[in-house]
């Protein structure tokens, strides 16, 4: 079964795979958790409050942006961020983006919908008594949030987040429809150029594999050592 | 600004003479429903049996349900994609890989498609079920054992029951995902919702209308399975047990 | 003067009324226990002493504040009463003497060691110092309980409102509690308690307001409900809780 193929073509490909492909997918992963988190920080807040217009538009984006493929979202910010963009700079043309930032900007805005869900779940997580007891101490409502529940809700939501963030590192490989060369991408690249599809993606497999399963592994440690006894 | 709008544009003859372009938009959905509904049968059948599997005392039994969830769980849906359309073919005894490299499109695209996203989505499935089995109370098991059920009678008519209602919602959102996944297949060549509104794209330029009518459908289809979903949940409730949900959840 | 003043007080939600025209009072010092089968509002009643819960009808004063006015500072006159929950309520992200700190240093502006010194006297006072430094999660149901008792008194409040303090708890641990609140009643506290504990009621209480479907249906003393109670409805409570 598994004679006539070239697994050399792995080695000789390894350095351009690693240092194009994965600095990208590395790279844009951590873009946009690092955006993600802070849209999405400010999603859970709107999503929270009790002013209607506030969490009534926080609502419907995260709702509109889990109701949506992933590549369609793609796509959609792939032509529209240079609208966009002209329209804030007041160009009449639209802005040249390219591939990279459109794909930078679609992650974000995108994750930011699931950890601000994530986040607003985690603070809700926290029972209501803990809020009446931080109250009846005199507590004020931003003294309760910070001393009392984000402490709490924190604890509950980081090590979702972070497999959150993990899911994000398997889906930057869809940027392949942009024809953009993420680690995969590469790996496309060398497979079609030597004809050795087989080879390279059963590579690319074991290596996302290697690595999201270490992440997990790790995650799920630190949430053993971080929860809380109640 | 410079961009024409033209929402006239779906009742455009499309190029392949099929119709108006809106009949695009329509094929489209109808194969991401098709895909969908039978990765969902296979994901169903699959998952249940292996998180149920994942359940019982047998030690290395779990571990292989174990092993089963973390290979369909790490790898990126799109790379699972590949490897069911270019490299299984290649794998296969000869008779086989054969018959699959000789499927016309679209069932050449089709039938990986719906085997990827079906084991994809089993993995994810087979998690629901062992979290469900295990959300309820270790006092039901020996209930039924005290009762003298054997060990696939007190599933099939004690603990299956209860967990199955108890992860309706998270099932729920499976379905969904099932649903939004279909679209990665595009990448293989299955001409699906989102494929289409790219052609649609490509040949008119009215790049807003056709992905704002893409995004409608999937937010109606998205509607409709969140309302049917609820209404299979009312069906078949049973006062005081509560379903999952509450604790923060990560995925898509 | 009365501590805490009820004036035809009702509440609802949405279109349900869970109080109706509840007046009562207790004075200071006085120990008044709060009865009634479930559902009849008792844990309302006292959540709206300190403004935990809302209520839309009638007035309440402690210490002649109204609780329901706009001008009144909540979170001080909520620092002034402490209160003690069915689920103890204690913050599991911090240490026992932490729990103990918070109020009087974030609320009141005590210094950090002023605030440990307080603290410890009183978990000392509960029979906890030992458990100073443990997490709640590593205490059982009774020691959770008077360390929260011991974290509403580090506020040195007029008042101590209590929601049945022991129905969570297993039994064998439900008289270290009511011995805490007991000597705290010898002490002149003041306190209002929803409690199902007839034995603590014929101990310390002064009165016991026996309340059912949001109404209060007998505000006597002690003796006299005991006794003589006048309500048929307080007689059949009685008489399914006296019987255990």
């Amino acid at each position: 079964m598994f004679s006539g193929f070239d697994f050399d073509v792995i080695a000789r490909s390894a350095p351009y795979l690693f240092k194009e492909g994965m600095t990208f997918t590395l790279t844009l992963t951590a873009m946009a958790m690092t955006g993600g988190i802070f849209f999405g920080t400010l999603l859970a807040m709107m999503r929270l409050s009790s002013f209607k217009w506030l969490n009534v538009p926080a609502a419907a984006y995260v709702n509109l942006m889990r109701s949506v493929p992933l590549v369609l979202v793609i796509f959609w910010f792939y032509f529209l961020v240079p609208y966009i963009g002209a329209w804030i700079i007041g160009a009449k043309e639209p802005v040249r983006v390219g591939a990279f930032m459109s794909s930078v900007i679609t992650f974000m805005m995108f994750e930011a919908a699931y950890y601000a869900e994530i986040m607003r779940a985690g603070i809700q997580s926290v029972p209501r008594g803990q809020v009446w007891a931080g109250y009846a101490l005199g507590l004020n409502y931003w003294q309760t949030m910070a001393q009392i529940v984000l402490p709490q809700a924190f604890r509950n939501m980081l090590p979702v987040l972070l497999t959150q963030t993990i899911i994000l590192f398997q889906d930057t490989s869809l940027v392949y429809v942009l024809s953009i060369t993420d680690f995969l991408g590469a790996a496309a690249k060398i497979a079609q150029r030597d004809g050795r599809l087989i080879e390279m993606y059963l590579f690319v497999a074991v290596v996302y594999f290697i690595i999201s399963f270490s992440l997990s592994y790790g995650v799920k440690h630190l949430q053993q050592r971080i929860a809380i006894i109640r | 600004m410079n961009y024409n709008w033209n929402w006239g544009i779906f009742w455009q003859p499309a190029p392949d003479g099929s119709g108006v372009y809106f009949g695009w938009l329509v094929s489209g959905i109808e194969w991401t429903l098709l895909t969908a509904l039978l990765a969902w049968v296979i994901a169903l059948a699959l998952g249940a049996a292996i998180g149920t599997l994942r359940t019982t005392p047998a030690k290395w039994v779990v571990r292989l349900g174990d092993a089963y969830v973390e290979i369909f769980r790490n790898v990126p849906l799109l790379v699972q994609m590949f490897l069911w359309y270019f490299v299984l073919p290649e794998l296969l005894p000869k008779g086989l890989g054969d018959a699959m490299k000789q499927m016309t499109p679209p069932w050449a695209s089709f039938w990986p498609a719906v085997l990827c996203l079906g084991f994809y989505t089993s993995a994810r499935v087979a998690e629901q079920v062992r979290a469900g089995i295990q959300a309820l109370p270790r006092g039901q098991r020996m209930a039924g054992t005290a009762l003298g059920l054997t060990q696939p009678q007190a599933y099939r008519y004690v603990l299956l029951p209860q967990a199955f209602r108890i992860i309706l919602p998270p099932l729920t959102s499976e379905f969904m995902n099932i649903i939004k996944n279909s679209s990665v297949a595009l990448t293989i060549g299955l001409v699906e919702l989102t494929a289409r509104a790219r052609a649609m794209q490509e040949f008119t330029f009215q790049v807003f209308e056709a992905f704002t009518a893409a995004t409608i459908i999937y937010i109606l289809v998205t509607l409709i399975v969140v309302f049917a979903m609820r209404w299979v949940e009312k069906k078949v409730a049973v006062p005081g047990l509560i379903s999952a949900g509450g604790a923060p959840m990560a995925g898509h | 003067m009365p501590m805490i003043e009820f004036k035809n007080v009702s509440k609802w939600y949405a279109n349900f009324q869970v109080l109706t025209n509840c007046t009562t009072r207790v004075e200071k010092g006085e120990v008044i226990v709060v009865c009634g089968p479930s559902g009849s509002g008792k844990s309302t009643l006292i959540k709206c002493v300190n403004g935990l819960e809302p209520f839309q009808q009638g007035e309440i004063f402690v210490n002649s504040q109204s609780v329901g006015a706009k001008e009144t500072d909540l979170n001080r006159l909520r620092s002034m009463i402490g209160m003690v929950f069915q689920s103890f309520e204690l913050f599991p992200h911090m240490k026992v003497a932490d729990n103990v700190n918070l109020g009087q240093v974030k609320v009141l502006g005590r210094s950090v060691e002023e605030a440990m010194a307080k603290s410890m006297s009183l978990l000392k006072r509960v029979g906890l110092e030992a458990h100073a430094h443990k997490f709640p999660g590593q205490l059982s149901g009774g020691q959770q309980q008077r360390v929260a008792i011991a974290r509403a008194l580090a506020m040195d409040p007029i008042a101590m409102l209590f929601d049945e303090p022991t129905s969570a708890l297993d039994p064998e641990m439900i008289n270290e509690v009511l011995d805490v609140m007991v000597e705290l009643a010898h002490e002149g506290m003041t306190m209002m308690v929803v409690t199902h504990e007839m034995g603590f009621a014929r101990k310390v209480a002064n009165r016991v307001i026996f309340m059912d479907r949001g109404e209060i249906v007998e505000d006597a003393k002690k003796e006299d409900f005991f006794g003589k109670p006048r309500s048929e409805r307080a007689v059949q409570f009685l008489s399914k809780i006296l019987h255990h």
